[in-house]
């Protein structure tokens, strides 16, 4: 790994301040667990992703660092490690799918450290990404080695130039419960809705969401689920210990005697992005979800163009969807 | 790009070293202080290897940055004995045969010994859950969980003296 100059940053604006100052090879850090001694350490860059020399410490904020629950909404500073919102109480009463999603992040040994910030804003697992000795699309060269090379973990939905899958589990059930987190930036701060924080590579290969170099994460809100609200987090993976997600699931949803009112149902593992099902959600909606969701989360295999290798996570994500919808049902 | 000075307190003695910020706190408890106890496996967050306490929670240390460690407390598996005694979990490792070849070893005692600190009654399937992110290659866990379990249970044999 390069060296790089190091600043411990008191508030927010001071770390978008210092961002801003040092310009593009300028990064924030929070556990470090992937920037540090993921991205740096195997020496992952190329044009489009400049080695940082500079890393702005946002553990030393406070603010960003709590767990709140404000008017029955609940709100996560970006800093906040992800073992304590899987082992809150409130987050586990009020948002299970939170709970479960956070609980499923790699291992208790990293989960103690490694904050929700880091966890949504990671750079993707590609195996051709991370070595070194690969100049693809996504770190600005001309290629992608996933389509020739071995793609069993890659994306079946929404590729194109790229097919990497989005890393994060917990970004799969904030999306499901519709949640928005706020960003700093030079002109202040935003509310964006995550609906609209994800970025695919038909959008821009180089990143994974909006937000600009100049620009933190300083929270997350979670709005207070609908009465009755049913949630389940079902995540499949090679390794039954931990790992990350072959594919996963995040269902919340509200039904009345049987029947689908209204709901979300998100998967990770299976796009850039994490991928809503709208298609299932339509064709749940007033059914009796026992009957209908068998061929309601089989409409997924319309959506799915996977590669040489790795068709089989079609099945896994139909059957998932459906045994996520029944699990919720449960709830 | 210059050395800082770290203060380091590790395991009741307080370090000063001078490292470049990118040093991870594996590298320099191993190779700048001495303290060999702690291993490197994978150094990438997969093993648990090089499991140290900070601030009394089991991290993987090959992922935090020595700077990130300072101001803050770390025991390592050498600051376990105390007074020429084992800690019982130590000894119950012994007295299990909870190892082979040992690498996995120093990560699970200390990550063991904090999850009953933390939780004394921890059920069979607390345990197995705290220590996911530990693999070892040798054993298949049987003497591992049974080790940690009689440490729960307060069956053990007796205090071995510390070498
Ligand atoms: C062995 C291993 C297994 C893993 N398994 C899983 C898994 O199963 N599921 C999963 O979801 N993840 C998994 N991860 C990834 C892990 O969850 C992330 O590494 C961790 O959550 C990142 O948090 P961090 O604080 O260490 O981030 P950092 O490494 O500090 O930062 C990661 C990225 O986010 C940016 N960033 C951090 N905070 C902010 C902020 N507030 N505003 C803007 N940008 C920010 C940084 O600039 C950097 O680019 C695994 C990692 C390892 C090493
Ligand atoms: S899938 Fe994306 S990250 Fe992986 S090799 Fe292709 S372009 Fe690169
Ligand atoms: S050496 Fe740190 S987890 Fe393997
Ligand atoms: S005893 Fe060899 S790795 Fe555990």
């Amino acid at each position: 790994m390069k060296s790089f100059e190091l600043y411990d940053a008191t508030t927010v604006e001071e770390a978008v301040g210092l961002l801003d100052q040092h310009g593009p090879t300028s990064k924030v850090v929070a556990g470090g667990t992937d920037l540090v001694t993921g991205i740096m350490k195997d020496w992952v860059q190329g044009p489009g992703m400049p080695y940082p020399d500079v890393l702005i410490d946002l553990t030393t904020i406070s603010e960003i660092n709590r767990i709140a629950v404000e008017d029955g909404a609940l709100r996560i500073g970006a800093a906040t490690p992800l073992a304590d919102i899987a082992e809150s109480a409130e987050v586990q009463a009020g948002w299970p799918v939170l709970s479960s999603a956070a609980h499923s992040v790699a291992s208790p040994l990293i989960r103690n450290f490694g904050t929700l910030g880091g966890n949504l804003n990671q750079r993707p697992r590609c195996w051709f990404l991370r070595g070194e000795h690969f100049p693809c699309y996504k770190k600005g060269g001309d290629f992608c080695f996933a389509v020739t090379g071995n793609n069993r973990m890659h994306a079946i939905i929404g590729g194109e130039l790229c097919y990497i899958v989005h890393p994060s589990d917990t970004a799969v059930a904030l999306l499901a419960l519709g949640a928005a987190t706020t960003i700093a930036g030079p002109a202040g701060r935003r509310e964006v809705a995550f609906d609209e924080y994800f970025v695919g590579p038909r959008e821009d290969v180089l990143r994974e969401n909006i937000l600009q170099h100049n620009e933190v994460m300083v929270d997350v809100k979670v709005p207070q689920p609908a009465a009755g609200a049913r949630m389940a987090w079902i995540k499949l993976k090679d390794r039954q210990v931990y790992d990350f997600a072959l594919t996963s699931v995040a269902v919340v949803a509200s039904v009345e005697n049987g029947v689908w009112q209204d709901g979300r149902i998100v998967l990770g593992g299976v796009a850039p992005t994490p991928w809503r099902a709208t298609m299932v959600e339509q064709a749940l909606a007033g059914k009796d979800v026992q009957s209908a969701v068998r061929s309601a989360s089989a409409l997924i295999r319309n959506e799915a163009r996977p590669l040489s290798l790795n068709a089989y996570k079609v099945d896994i994500a139909i059957g998932l969807t459906e045994r996520a919808v029944l699990q919720a049902m449960a709830a | 790009m210059k050395k800082l000075m770290l203060s380091l307190a590790v395991n009741g003695q307080v370090y000063d070293v001078a490292a470049f910020p990118h040093r991870t706190l594996l590298e320099v408890l191993r190779d700048d202080i001495g303290l060999t106890g702690t291993k490197r496996g994978c150094d990438d967050g997969d093993c648990g290897a090089c499991t140290v306490l900070l601030d009394g929670l089991p991290v993987t240390s090959c992922l935090v940055l020595a700077v990130d460690a300072v101001e803050k407390t770390i025991t390592t598996i050498e600051g376990l004995a105390t007074a020429g005694q084992l800690h019982p979990m130590q000894q119950a490792f012994i007295e299990h045969g909870a190892l082979q070849c040992g690498f996995c070893t120093p990560g699970l005692i200390v990550t063991a010994k904090q999850l009953l600190e933390e939780k004394p009654d921890s059920s069979d399937e607390e345990i197995r859950a705290g220590l996911a992110g530990n693999l070892c290659r040798c054993t298949g866990y049987v003497q591992i969980l049974a080790a940690v379990a009689a440490c729960r249970d307060g069956q053990l044999a007796g205090q071995t003296e510390a070498p």
